[in-house]
């Protein structure tokens, strides 16, 4: 942190808070306990806006939003949890729901699933939307990995874990829309890769059941979230 | 002095042009070459050859002539008489009836109200010049106003201008030039960028695809001066590839404006270098969204990023970038030839200038027309356009391509300018104007853009991601007669969802077509429902 | 006082939600002091009665036979339960939207069976084109999610719906629960 660090004052569902001027509506927000819904962030990756669970209303615009990468400025007045917000968080949430085949009930990580988490926490008990059942392969070509792309939710914190934590770069995505998907090297089968180094980051930082470790059970599955904000740390010190 | 070598260049082709007694010009612009004029002109060389006219007669190749509808066009001054639906075995009788009557079976006249009501700044040039000839665009003024820029003009002052002429962004936002240009000048850094937003993408569109194969050298021009402005040294035309005229003709006008002395290390011999490349796009929508093209040109997916940081304070490879559509720099040299308050006349007290337009659709006459804003759409359509075939009655028109509306018929007197088209739910856009008659089908029109715009989204956000595609749905469902009122209900709700939270504006303008017809022509979609969850299952 | 009238209705699914109603164990008989179970996989009525006040259906949507069963429950029943994932989501029984009807019966019928045979085409109804939650057929009251729902939360929402009141059950469960 650079010693020139200014520091802001602003309000978050009324509350006032201080915060660096370098921080994030996201980040000031958890510091102080307020819960703000999120699946493409993860404290250790860039922020990328993707997922737009974390949209917050700021008063005088009439935009809303992403909290995850919208900086704090001073004399802001945040709204984190409105009418319009909450209906908004519920139907991303279902879109990403019907968008592909989450069946829960069989799933690695089921009672460990971020989207499954994110379902309870804003109540949602129903998918209005039109599930849309698309069809993917699976890619269990790695010796210890499996890409299951019915499972994906395309936050690409696997591209991001890969390329700027491990530095390989062995995931991204091809395609457009709701075609797109990701995919190891230049679409080459996983156990092919000659970029991955088998570290399985990509597996842990995965929300969901998309990436998993092979022969894991349920109760076995969890994944280990909380590595990068120290990894992160301890390269910042080294350097 | 390459300045004197520039002005000596063009009193040469002023004297060249002027020993010619006739001049045919033949559009080689897309919309005529796939009518086949490439072979028209070729004909007409052949015979003026054959004939040994080739000292009297000046045939040559030149931009867009406007009336499409009536492709491959020509015409033949001093008369100034259009010849429409031109064949190569006209030749012999064109030629024939130079200085005479004008063939009554291909005449085109030209009183119409679809060429007197233009006012030509962007495509003044255009149908005059060769494009492939840096002369004859000089020889028209050309790079004087780059000229005048560099040996008069401090940086400022060319800002000041740009911000008198009140010129807003002509790529569809409508974001005051000048405020875009101070905002670059002020952003601190040595290397900075000019970007030349050549990624047009609505459907029908084809302005600035017209603007660069009829006039490349204008749009460089105007790239440099407004790197002089904001201090710049490199700009990129990015530009999709399934232009490969536009990108071609743009590749020659590089190679002889550098050649000249105009782009390169210290243009026109002054302490101002510039240097211009093209950059291809592979044509994906999104990438004419202005982070996504820079994402593109630094080689990385063209998705769009959260702004800010905007482009101007932190764009192409982190540096300040300026970026500005084609017909937007096509207007910077008349603007600095002939002074902002002159531009500022021109057009509404929002909205100064013209604009060009695709005019498309259920008309007469369809074309690349330039207006001067707030000319209304009954001129457009009605007058300029003749009308709706068949004398069948307008029901709406449609601007600003997917991220638009359509403007039912009743609101005809509208004056075109930023303001009124937002108001009435639609927005300029690029310059995209489709007119529909009575048997348009709204809900199938809204599909149509909803089905671009599924194929077209990124994919990075999730309510652009997966709310077109099950818009889409609904749409669908509506059209198969198998929705309820709860479908759209729902729609709506989407609707909502994407304008509210959509991370660029391909998807938070996804919305508007359905909108617009929501709005406007509810009934066809209520029309379509059916009463129960019992009925639709069936 | 008259008993309510409950239903329970065993759809598309594996008859896990049945057996996790079953799991209630004694309270069940609570229950029955209070509703008769008109009709259910478990007693022996044929047809789906009339006025029904509070109908739990498990499972979703897949054939014909399914389709006009839920449209009889939704006409003569006040209350309408999605009960569990199948019935909510689609769940496991909708996973054969993925490959469609005939791909479905092809494996299950011919590559897969010893010998092969041939789907049949009588008696046993037709499968729809694609397995359907409840909710994209009929309107549906409450939701249950859960791969079962625990007996406990099945328990809870029938005695506040025999209350006449209607139960929150979104910190109580959730899909694949």
């Amino acid at each position: 942190m650079s010693p020139k660090v200014r520091i802001k004052t602003l309000k978050i569902d009324g509350r006032d808070i201080g915060a660096r001027e370098d921080e994030t509506i996201l980040q000031v927000a958890r510091e102080n306990g307020i819960q703000i819904p999120t699946l493409c962030h993860l404290d250790g990756l860039e922020p990328i806006g993707a997922c737009r669970l974390c949209m917050v209303e700021v008063r005088g615009s009439s935009r809303l939003l992403p909290a995850c990468v919208t900086r704090v400025e001073e004399g802001m007045e945040v709204t984190t949890k409105s009418p319009r917000l909450i209906r908004h968080r519920r139907m991303i949430l279902e879109l990403l729901f019907a968008e592909r085949n989450h069946v829960c009930s069989v799933c690695v990580v089921n009672g460990k699933c971020e989207l499954q988490s994110l379902a309870v926490a804003l109540g949602m008990t129903q998918v209005r939307t039109p599930y849309r059942f698309p069809r993917f392969e699976l890619d269990a070509s790695h010796p210890r990995f499996v890409n299951d792309h019915n499972r994906c939710v395309l936050c690409a914190r696997c591209v991001r874990v890969c390329d700027e934590i491990e530095g390989a770069h062995t995931w991204d995505i091809m395609g457009r829309g709701v075609n797109g998907r990701v995919i190891t090297d230049l679409n080459e089968p996983w156990g092919e890769s000659n970029s991955c180094t088998g570290c399985g980051k990509c597996v842990h930082v995965c929300p969901t059941g998309a990436l998993s470790e092979k022969g894991t059970l349920r109760e076995d599955a969890g994944k280990q979230r909380d590595f990068l904000p120290y990894l992160t740390l301890m390269r910042e010190v080294r350097r | 002095m390459p300045i004197e070598r520039v002005l000596a260049m063009a009193s040469a082709q002023v004297e060249a042009e002027s020993k010619f007694e006739h001049h045919i010009h033949v559009c080689v612009a897309s919309g005529c070459l796939s009518s086949g004029s490439d072979r028209v002109l070729q004909a007409l060389r052949d015979e003026v050859k054959g004939r040994g006219l080739e000292n009297k007669v000046l045939v040559k190749g030149v931009g867009c002539l406007g009336l499409c509808a009536a492709a491959p066009l020509i015409a033949v001054f001093p008369e100034g008489t259009y010849y429409q639906a031109v064949k190569p075995e006209d030749a012999p009788e064109i030629i024939d009836s130079l200085g005479k009557a004008p063939i009554e079976r291909l005449h085109c006249p030209t009183d119409r109200p679809f060429f007197q009501k233009q006012n030509k700044i962007v495509l003044e040039n255009s149908g005059y010049i060769d494009p492939l000839r840096i002369e004859e665009y000089v020889a028209r003024g050309g790079y004087q106003a780059l000229i005048e820029v560099l040996t008069e003009m401090s940086p400022n002052a060319v800002i000041e201008q740009i911000t008198l002429s009140g010129l807003r962004g002509r790529g569809g936002g409508g974001y005051p030039t000048g405020l875009k240009w101070t905002t670059v000048a002020k952003s601190p850094g040595t290397l900075k960028y000019i970007i030349c937003n050549a990624d047009e993408g609505d459907p029908g569109a084809f302005m600035d695809r017209s603007v660069l194969e009829s006039d490349p050298h204008r749009v460089l021009e105007g790239m440099a001066i407004a790197a002089y402005a904001v201090g710049a040294t490199r700009g990129y035309v990015y530009c999709r590839a399934e232009y490969p005229v536009a990108i071609d003709r743009l590749d020659k006008a590089i190679k002889q404006a550098k050649k000249t002395g105009l782009l390169g290390p210290n243009v026109l011999s002054t302490p101002f270098s510039f240097d211009v490349e093209v950059r291809l796009g592979a044509g994906a929508f999104v990438c004419g969204e202005e982070t996504a093209l820079i994402a593109s040109i630094e080689g990385k997916q063209g998705r769009p990023r959260h702004r800010p940081p905007y482009p101007a304070e932190s764009g192409l490879f982190g540096y300040p970038t300026l970026i500005n559509n084609v017909e937007t720099f096509a207007n910077i040299a008349p603007i600095i030839r002939n002074g902002g308050a002159w531009f500022a006349e021109i057009g509404t007290r929002g909205s100064h200038g013209t604009k060009v337009f695709a005019l498309a659709g259920k008309v007469q006459y369809t074309g690349l027309i330039e207006v001067p804003m707030g000319t209304t759409l009954h001129e457009i359509v009605y007058e300029m356009g003749g009308g709706i075939p068949d004398n069948r009655p307008c029901k709406a028109i449609q601007t600003g391509g997917p991220s638009g509306g359509c403007i039912p018929a009743r609101f005809i007197d509208l004056p075109v300018d930023y303001e009124s088209l937002r108001e009435k739910g639609s927005m300029m856009g690029s310059g995209g104007m489709i007119v529909m008659d009575d048997t348009s089908d709204m809900v199938d029109v809204a599909r149509f853009f909803m089905e671009f715009c599924v194929g077209e989204s990124c994919g990075k956000c999730v309510p652009c991601r997966v709310g077109t595609a099950q818009m889409n749905d609904l749409l669908t469902k509506i059209i198969d007669g198998k929705a309820t009122k709860h479908d759209i209900v729902h729609l709506e709700e989407l609707c909502e969802l994407l304008r509210d939270t959509s991370l660029c504006g391909l998807g938070q303008s996804a919305p508007n077509p359905v909108v617009s017809t929501l709005t406007h022509f509810r009934q066809e979609y209520l029309d379509r429902l059916v009463e129960t969850d019992e009925e639709a299952a069936s | 006082m008259t008993k309510a009238r409950l239903a329970t209705v065993w759809l598309d699914g594996c008859s896990g939600c049945h057996m996790s109603l079953l799991d209630m164990d004694e309270k069940i008989l609570e229950v029955a002091k209070v509703a008769d179970v008109v009709y259910s996989p478990l007693v022996d009525t044929k047809d789906f009665p009339e006025n029904v006040d509070v109908a739990l259906v498990e499972g979703a949507v897949s054939s014909e036979d399914d389709l006009e069963k839920i449209q009889r429950i939704r006409k003569n029943s006040r209350f309408l339960v999605a009960l569990g994932d199948c019935a909510v989501t689609g769940n496991v029984a909708a996973m054969r939207n993925l490959f469609g009807v005939r791909a479905v019966l092809d494996r299950s019928y011919r590559l897969t069976s010893v010998p092969a045979g041939s789907p049949p085409d009588q008696i046993v109804p037709r499968l729809l084109s694609r397995v359907r939650p409840l909710h994209e057929v009929v309107a549906v009251d409450l939701t249950v999610p859960g791969c079962p729902p625990s007996a406990g939360v099945i328990h809870h929402v029938v005695t506040e719906l025999l209350a006449g009141r209607t139960p929150d059950v979104t910190d109580l469960t959730r899909f694949g629960a």
